[in-house]
């Protein structure tokens, strides 16, 4: 996603990116982020929390379209209110998508 | 406050991520600057949960994906504007959509984004918003080739001013 950001601003088109991953944003680098530390799947925060996602959403306008220089990040600096073992475990799929069964199963390989 | 960028990422995922640093032919800046004001700017939203609208447009090919985990669907929607939270159906692999699909303003933020035009802080949104399908690192090529010229091309018809990009 930082890459795609990149050549679409390469374009012309100024990005933002929102992610979970600011860190990897940056190293990607990516012109302007802002980090959100919530489980994924959940850029703009929690379902049904209007106001959460209104301050994500307000934020990630302001560095849009306030950013000086390419490599622009602010976290946002809200706590998920879910406990996080809770959280970590609900984001995920019920089923492990392939490239972790494959990792899975290369892993049990290894150790066989 | 600074974000921990692998607060609900499995460890085992985290070497996947963590100082990889740029892909290569991808190390400079990158700069478009926002020149106009927002009030004046049409905004257009993207979001890679794998949204598409179950009536009319087909879904992500999951099927390959699974007999080829490597591989990631580069095909992309179109999501109007107006679309409403039950026109929406997800195709992702890599999380669980229960949320998504109870709000989906948490992937794609329409209606908020709408409320802002209301208030006349953001001057406009585009026709159609993007959905692409996310873990997608793998299959760079058909992205550069492909996927990001088309949307870029979808982008300027549409005339948008901005994107926001929000990774599933």
């Amino acid at each position: 996603m930082p890459v795609l950001a990149r050549w679409i601003e390469a374009a012309g088109i100024p990005t933002v990116v929102v992610t979970m991953m600011p860190a990897v944003a940056e190293e990607r680098r990516a012109p302007r982020i802002v980090g959100v530390e919530f489980p994924y799947g959940h850029s703009f925060g929690m379902p049904h929390d209007k106001t959460m996602q209104r301050r994500v959403l307000d934020l990630a306008l302001r560095v849009l379209a306030g950013a000086a220089s390419s490599g622009t990040r602010v976290d946002f600096d809200v706590e998920w209110p879910v406990p996080l073992r809770e959280a970590y475990k609900s984001w995920q799929p019920k089923v492990p998508s392939p490239i972790v069964r494959k990792l899975l199963e290369a892993r049990s390989a290894e150790r066989s | 406050m600074i974000v921990d960028s692998y607060r609900f990422l499995p460890r085992s995922f985290r070497p996947f991520y963590e100082g990889r640093g740029p892909f290569p032919g991808e190390e400079s800046p990158v700069w478009a600057p926002f020149e106009k004001r927002l009030s004046a700017s049409r905004i257009a939203l993207l979001t890679s949960a794998g949204v598409y609208m179950k009536e009319s447009q087909p879904t992500f090919d999951l099927e390959r994906e699974d007999a080829n985990p490597e591989w990631g669907d580069p095909t992309w929607r179109v999501i109007p504007a107006t679309a409403r939270p039950e026109d929406f159906a997800f195709a992702h692999l890599h999380i669980n959509p229960e949320d998504m699909l109870a709000d989906p303003e948490i992937a794609l933020p329409m209606r908020g984004l709408a409320e802002l035009i209301d208030e006349a802080v953001v001057g406009g949104s585009v026709a159609d918003h993007v959905a692409v399908m996310g873990y997608q690192d793998r299959g760079l090529e058909d992205w550069r080739r492909t996927t990001a010229p088309e949307i870029v091309a979808h982008l300027r018809e549409q005339g948008a001013d901005a994107l926001i990009l929000a990774p599933a």
